[in-house]
């Protein structure tokens, strides 16, 4: 098993932790992983993204052209990044806030509504959890208790009391995923 | 068994050099490597060893203390990225003249000048080729993961204190920034003053006790003859580390027809378009040199007997490829590939450039 996946939005979404999160609870079934964010400038503000590859075998290029999920998170990451999705691959995106909705018709795609799901939660800082959880749901490459193991490992100690909340913000993600298309 | 840990290549560097029994980290930060000291300085490892770890006024004040350091014979480095490094270069050469043994880690972004902050590999000619005054070698390695960040940081060392000359570990924005599984080596202990005097008191300025000659610690050397001499003796050295601590690796060159030639990430990117090549028919073999100097030019040599046509592949406008065609001598054609100035190359974009001016050109 290998999955190559880019996590692409806006820097503060939370998108290099969700990479990281999803890195270590790899690491927790004795995968490889890589996590290679873009980094600089363009992440005030601007997009931010990152590769994660997590496999079974020994991990060769971080830097992909093509991926078999794309988490899409603003428009500039779906115009970046819809073209790179392996033909057969998924895109799962949040619509919030998307004018051009993809248009390929050889991927999977799905919708999460992260941003009003974490408004729901009263915790805009969720959103990212959601995000995870709904891709939790169509790729089940590593295991809900490896995931909360994840968490904890990424998390600094003093912010372990947010566990149950981020647990809680998976399982909405895992529910409330939406199919657009599958192939 | 050690603990797998997630981590940044500049992170493991940190690790790695607390456990190393480091005496002293001297630096400056600049992005893409400023992990290396925010790292140290959170985890204060004058608690743990005792070492110390300072944030010099400028790269220049830094490449000093080492220089400072060193001549006690303690273990010092410093690190820095492609605008620091090339502060430092007048530091560099006079440790390099002075032979003292250090370690140097440049984690280069995109140049000329102040840049980009973004991966490259085009300070190669600056840390291979010596950058600074004089006839004088770098130990020079090239991590491709971030297990290397950490291991070569020992190893660095090893060779440094093994030659008295310094040691740079070459490495670049993609390996500095990406997290992957590291496991560290158990904390070493740091060595006692009475242990490195014991150790080095041959050349170290560890103090002057009865018995033995002054040692003194330049780069200077007014009477030609004597400069000349110790030039041929600079010489007779390198000559030594050529012929002892060359080493590189092979990905399925046995039967390939084509060769990349790729260190650090682009040996990486080029692992997956060896990859690729070979799901569509094409027999790709890449030759990774770990040192960058000395380098591994006979391998070269060897392998160009067996292939059609070398690419050498490097995150800038065409460096190490002058190496490559200085080992290969005209046997075959060599190419240069890549991208620079902060831009990364794909496994796809390499395979074209393979087809395009190796297997077609």
């Amino acid at each position: 098993m290998t999955e190559e996946i880019i996590i692409a939005g806006f820097g503060g979404q939370g998108v290099l932790s969700m990479g990281k999160i999803l890195a270590y609870s790899g690491i927790m079934e004795d995968k490889e992983v890589s996590w290679m964010p873009s980094y600089g400038p363009e992440m005030r503000g601007g997009t931010a993204n990152v590769a994660v590859i997590i496999s079974d075998e020994r991990i060769n290029s971080p830097v992909l052209h093509n991926f078999d999920t794309a988490i899409i998170l603003n428009q500039q990451s779906m115009d970046k990044f819809e073209e790179s999705v392996n033909p057969g691959g998924v895109l799962l995106y949040d619509p919030n806030g998307i004018i051009h909705h993809p248009t390929r018709k050889d991927i999977n795609i799905y919708t999460i509504e992260g941003a009003n799901e974490a408004s729901k939660l009263k915790s805009s800082k969720t959103f990212n959890m959601i995000v995870l959880g709904a891709f939790l749901k169509i790729k089940p490459i590593v295991k809900m208790e490896n995931v909360l193991k994840g968490l904890k490992k990424s998390l600094p100690e003093r912010h372990h009391h947010l566990i149950p909340m981020n647990e809680e913000a998976i399982k909405v993600g895992f529910e409330k995923i939406k199919e657009v298309q599958t192939v | 068994m050690e603990e797998v840990k997630l981590m940044k290549g500049n992170e493991a560097v940190a690790e790695a050099a607390i456990r190393a029994g480091v005496d002293a980290y001297f630096g400056y930060p600049i992005t893409p490597q400023s992990e290396v000291i925010e790292y140290l300085m959170a985890e204060e490892p004058h608690k743990r060893t005792g070492m110390v770890v300072l944030q010099a006024e400028s790269e220049l004040a830094a490449i000093n203390m080492v220089y400072g350091a060193a001549a006690c014979g303690k273990k010092a480095m410093t690190s820095s990225s492609s605008p620091g490094f090339s502060l430092k270069q007048e530091g560099i050469s006079y440790i390099a003249g002075a032979e003292l043994p250090c370690v140097i880690v440049d984690v280069v972004r995109g140049g000329p000048g102040l840049g980009t902050i973004q991966p490259s590999q085009a300070d190669y000619f600056q840390v291979v080729k010596g950058g600074g005054h004089g006839d004088y070698n770098l130990i020079v390695l090239a991590p491709a993961t971030v297990q290397e960040m950490a291991d070569f940081i020992e190893l660095a060392f090893e060779l440094a204190f093994k030659y008295r000359n310094p040691a740079v570990i070459l490495s670049d924005g993609v390996i500095g920034q990406m997290m992957e599984k590291v496991v560290f080596s158990p904390q070493k202990e740091r060595l006692t003053d009475e242990e490195v005097d014991k150790l080095y008191n041959s050349w170290a300025t560890t103090g002057k006790k009865n018995g033995r000659e002054r040692n003194i610690i330049t780069s200077l050397e007014l009477v030609p003859e004597r400069q000349e001499a110790h030039n041929h003796h600079l010489q007779a050295k390198y000559k030594k580390i050529t012929e002892n601590e060359i080493r590189f690796e092979t990905f399925n060159c046995e039967d390939a027809d084509y060769l990349l030639v790729a260190y650090g990430s682009s040996a990486r990117i080029c692992q997956k378009t060896v990859q690729l090549a070979r799901e569509k028919g094409i027999k790709v073999g890449l030759l990774r040199p770990i040192t960058l100097w000395p380098y591994p030019s006979e391998a070269i040599n060897k392998l160009a007997d067996q292939v059609k046509g070398i690419l050498a592949v490097e995150m800038s406008a065409g460096q190490m490829v002058e190496d490559v065609r200085l080992a290969v001598n005209g046997k075959v054609k060599v190419e240069h590939y890549g991208r620079f100035g902060g831009m990364v190359h794909s496994p796809n974009e390499v395979l074209d450039a393979l087809e395009t001016k190796i297997i077609g050109g």
